[in-house]
Order: C-alpha cells, then structure tokens, then sequence
C-alpha cells in the first residue's frame, strides 16, 4: 500500500506544490511551521480540499477523483472530530457501518480495536466523558476500522498536555508500527516527528524544503527553520578546500569542500571569552551579546557580530564572565563540532 | 437608574403584562370545568392540536431538506430562494389566505388539476386548515433549523466522510443528530405558531365547527356570542404558550 502524491492547491496569496511519497509500513512526518500547508496537504490526500493540480496514487491507482468516501484513507483529525452523540463503541463501529456491515458485526470490529488500544473498559462512554489521550485514542482506532490504505493523522498530539503527550506519544509509534499501510502524519512538533517518523518532509511555504531521515535532517539542516527546530546555528557560505567563509567569518573544518555550502554547529560548540584567547586563531571572532536566558542545565547567549549567533555555556561559566546584554566578547567554534556540507 | 429609561420601561413592562393579567382576573375560575368540557371547546381544541401537529409534521418533512439546501449547498441564487422562504414570516397571513386560494382553489393554479386528476379539494376542508398552518408556521422551522446547521461544526460531516459515509448516511447519522436540539426548538415554535394561527386559516379554510374551526378562531367567534366562552379558550391558548416558553427557555430567555 504505497502513496504517491503530487498535491497542488492554490488560493490567493498562497499556492502548495509538494510531492510526497510513502512506502508500504512506512511512516513520513510532514514537518512545518504553522501556515505551510501541512493540513492543506493532509486535505487533499483524503478528498476534503479539492487540488488545483497534481494526483494521489495508491498503490498504482489514482484516487484523487474519488470523493473522500470512496477513497479509504484513514484520517485522524487534530481535534479528533469524535462524534458527539455516539459512544466510544459506535464512533469506532461508524467506519465498519458504511462499508455495509451489520450493526452487530460492526461493534464487534469496534470492539475488537478499542481492546487493542487499550479502551475495552470505555466503549460505552460519550467523548466528553473520555480524557485527551482516550479521545485520541478512540480517534485512531476509528481510523484504523475501515481498515484504510492509507492513514493521515494532523497533530496527533497537540491537543494533550506535556505528560500525556509522552505516553500517548510511545504508545502510538507502537500502533503505527502494527499499521502495515503508508503513514502520513502532520506536525510542527520536531520531537513527534523525530520519535514517530521515519523519515520527515519538511515544508514551508506550500514547498518541500528538506527531506531525509530523521538523522540526516538533524545533523545537516538546509534552513533556518530547520536549524533552528533541531537547536543548530546553521549559515550558508562559500566553500574553498579546508575553509567556509560566511561573511567576513571563515570557519575552517575537517570536511574538503568547494562551492556554496552551509555550516551547522550547535550552540555547546561555542566557547565565550572576555578577552582574546591565545592559541588557535580560527574559527573566532568578535560579538555583543543581544539577550541571555536559561536553557535547560546551561545558559543560552544569543550575540550579533559579523553573523549572528547562539552560544551555551555553563552558568558558572557564565557568572565568570559576568555576561551583560551589549557586552563585548570573543566567540569561539570548536572546528571538530563544525559540520560542513554543500548547500 | 436615569428616569428616561426606566418610566418608558415600565410603561412598556405593564403594556405587556396587564393584558394578560386582565385576561386571567376575568376569567369565570367557577365555571371553568364546565366550561372546558363544552363540545364547542372540546371540538376546537381537537381540531387545533391535531391540525398543528400534523402541520409541524408536514414543516418538518419539507422544511429540514429545505433548510439544509440553504445552509449547506452553493446553489445560485440561494440568498433569494432565503429571502423568499422567509415572506410568509412577515406577510399578513389573512394575504397568505388569499394566496393559498387563488392557488390551491378549485379554480386555482394548482387546485384546478388537483381537482380534476384526483377529485380533491383543498379550500374549507380539515386538511385545507393544515396547508394554512403550514404555510405560516414553516418559515419558523426551516429558520430555527438552518441556524443550527450553520452554527454546527461541519468538521464532523468531513470526518464521517473520510470514515467512508456517503452523503445521505452523513445527513442521516451525524448532521441530524448534532442539530436535533434546534430541530426541537423549531418543531416546537413552528407547532406555537400553527397553533395560533387564524387569518390565514379563516381565509382559506373558513370556520366551520369541527371541521375548520381551529381554537383561535372559536375565540373570535365566541367574543360575539358568549364572551366567557372566548376568555376560557384563550386561557387556554394561554396556557400553551407559557408551556412551549418554558420549554424554550433556555434558547429563548437566555437565562440558563
């Protein structure tokens, strides 16, 4: 049960074109900021907004005429759309009831994947009567009951609280690994993605900007968007041999390269100093601290300079260096942690 | 409080209330048993609430699929074919009557064929009392009824579609249960309405006792006649009103 899709859907002031495609048990995380187009994209994989262009193939044949109840595309909604006047049971039995099966044969279908996801003991309870993370899972298993070729699900975490989300998270990279159809979920989430995805198409502005593993994207990100999801500092230059120069900064790093490349570290490789350190030259220069805030164990230190910066360093280091907002000082990049690759 | 406000407000409040205050210490409370077992009383009171029931029946057959066509396709011109719903709301309904006449006559447009092909005659009839009601009260309806479908989240239509429903399964199993509280309210008003329906009915039904001599029109008579006779049918008409209130109350009066 393969995907592939070219989605175009144009409005004023803003138009999608991606390509997407998902294999047979595979899942693809369309990663985005908000306004990209992600739930533009999911809607037009399963029929609910009409496409201006493109196609969706499953398995070969084009579905993108059908209407969405032709199509059998699960989808999970971000508010998950229960309906209200069923119970847990018959929300899931809904599915089953419209591909022409009995009453009593649905529910047991019904039955059968509310125990699967753990819910036996609530399907007889209204969805306002049902917690964020037993919503969402009555969402998936109502999804998964017209046994669809194709399953898309938009934010499937967004609406629970931080600790929920954790287990809801685990629990559902389980079911998607059970799910032997192409998986498409949407998410603006990079820890979703990360966890949940195998591999992730990253889109802004109705455009696939990166794609890639998971892995490849958080060591080599392609925009700042990218960078900044995955806590990089990430600048584009030209490459000569040894050397990256961006701006009047040139880095120099372990990778041989030539041409337009970027330059990705992450904010640990920077060291701070109030005055100029002796040893090696490169890598360094001058900044003024914009801000500084706490980020986890260490203190984050945002500077500007030749080209602008994030830094962490450890919050004694940070009392030594008594750091003020418009504060001079010296930034300094570890060549070993500087990853460089061609743009 | 700045008097402006508050002396027209209570002026207001006592032209409202007194009315019917006068109603209720008018009434013959003695005879009132005996009087509301008069086969007058009891003919008419028969003939109104069968005739508004199976007029809200009617409303709710053909309004629903009408107030859905409203709220949720884009036909052309779909903002006249409202507007249009919407006259007998505001039409004086004796001109209702008139229009009923000349269509649903003997010699009317449609009342002529119906005539010929089946024999059947509409204007002072039982049923002709029905068409009456239903033609004034059904705006009621399909307003009430459109409201609730545009304040309804269609959100949950998509998903019963991508869950394989089709169109009909959708109407049937999601919209209408998710809009049935404001198919309730607008069954209830549209039943009120046909309830107290008189200038339409007299025009095209006329008032014959037991056949099309519906409660209001009783009252008008029985003013004439016998005076405490109309006061017990409007105590009575007064009563279901202040019912269908309270049953509405919680739409209506905002007081939750």
């Amino acid at each position: 049960m393969s995907l592939h899709a070219h989605l175009v859907v144009e409005r004023p002031g803003f138009r999608l074109d991606v390509e997407l495609r998902a294999a047979a048990g595979e899942v693809v995380a369309l990663l985005g900021p908000n306004g990209a187009g992600k739930t533009t994209a999911l809607r037009g994989l399963a029929g609910l907004t009409p496409l201006n262009g493109g196609r969706v193939e499953l398995d070969g044949a084009q579905v993108h005429r059908l209407p969405p109840e032709r199509r059998r595309i699960g989808v999970v909604f971000q508010d998950y759309l229960l309906f209200p006047h069923l119970s847990a049971l018959d929300n899931v039995a809904f599915g089953p009831r419209c591909q022409g099966l009995r009453r009593a044969a649905a529910r047991r279908v019904a039955a059968d994947l509310l125990d699967r996801v753990g819910l036996a003991g609530h399907a007889h309870a209204r969805p306002a009567h049902l917690s964020g993370g037993q919503a969402q899972r009555v969402a998936l298993a109502r999804a998964l009951a017209v046994r669809p070729r194709l399953l898309l699900l938009d934010e499937p975490l967004a609406a629970l609280d931080a600790h929920t989300r954790l287990e809801i998270r685990a629990e559902l990279r389980r079911h998607l690994a059970a799910f032997d159809g192409a998986t498409v979920l949407v998410t603006h989430d990079p820890l979703d993605a990360m966890v949940l995805a195998h591999r992730l198409v990253v889109v802004e502005n109705g455009a696939v900007v990166q794609t890639g593993t998971p892995g490849e994207i958080a060591r080599h990100p392609r925009t700042d968007y990218v960078a900044r999801l995955v806590g990089l500092n990430l600048y584009r230059g030209e490459a000569d041999g040894n050397h990256v120069a961006v701006g009047e900064v040139r880095f120099s790093s372990a990778e041989r390269l030539a041409g337009p490349a970027f330059v990705a570290f992450p904010p640990s490789a920077v060291a701070l100093y109030r005055t100029r350190p002796d040893g090696s030259p490169r890598n360094l220069w001058k900044a003024t601290i914009d801000g500084i805030e706490r980020h986890g164990d260490n203190v984050r230190v945002h500077l500007h300079g030749p080209i602008a910066l994030a830094a962490d360093v450890t919050p004694s280091a940070a009392a030594d260096l008594d750091l003020t907002p418009g504060q001079e000082v010296w930034a300094a990049v570890k060549a070993t942690e500087t990853h460089v690759y061609p743009a | 409080m700045p008097w402006p406000l508050l002396v027209p407000a209570l002026v207001g409040l006592a032209f409202l209330v007194l009315p019917l205050a006068g109603l209720l210490a008018r009434a013959p409370w003695q005879s009132l048993p005996q009087r509301l077992a008069e086969p007058l009383v009891l003919e008419a009171l028969r003939l109104s609430l069968v005739t508004a029931t199976i007029a809200t029946a009617v409303c709710l057959l053909l309004g629903v699929p009408l107030a859905w066509l409203l709220a949720r396709t884009t036909l052309p011109g779909r903002r006249v074919l409202r507007a249009l719903v919407t006259v007998p709301l505001v039409l004086p309904p004796v001109v209702g009557g008139v229009a009923l006449l000349l269509v649903l006559g003997r010699r009317g447009l449609a009342g002529q064929w119906l005539y010929d092909a089946f024999g059947v005659s509409l204007p002072f009839t039982t049923t002709g009392v029905v068409v009456a009601e239903a033609f004034v009260a059904m705006p009621f309806l399909v307003i009430a009824v459109e409201g609730a479908l545009r304040a309804a989240d269609q959100r949950y239509e998509e998903a019963a579609a991508t869950l394989g429903a089709s169109r009909w399964t959708v109407f049937r199993r999601v919209t209408l249960p998710m809009v049935a509280p404001g198919v309730l309210a607008g069954a209830v008003l549209c039943w009120a309405r046909a309830l107290g329906e008189f200038g339409a009915t007299i025009t095209f039904a006329g008032n014959f006792p037991g056949r099309t001599q519906t409660m209001p029109l009783a009252v008008y008579l029985a003013l004439e006649t016998d005076p405490d006779a109309a006061i017990v049918l409007s105590l009575v008409l007064l009563a279901v009103s202040v019912i269908v209130l309270a049953g509405l109350r919680d739409r209506w009066t905002g007081t939750a």
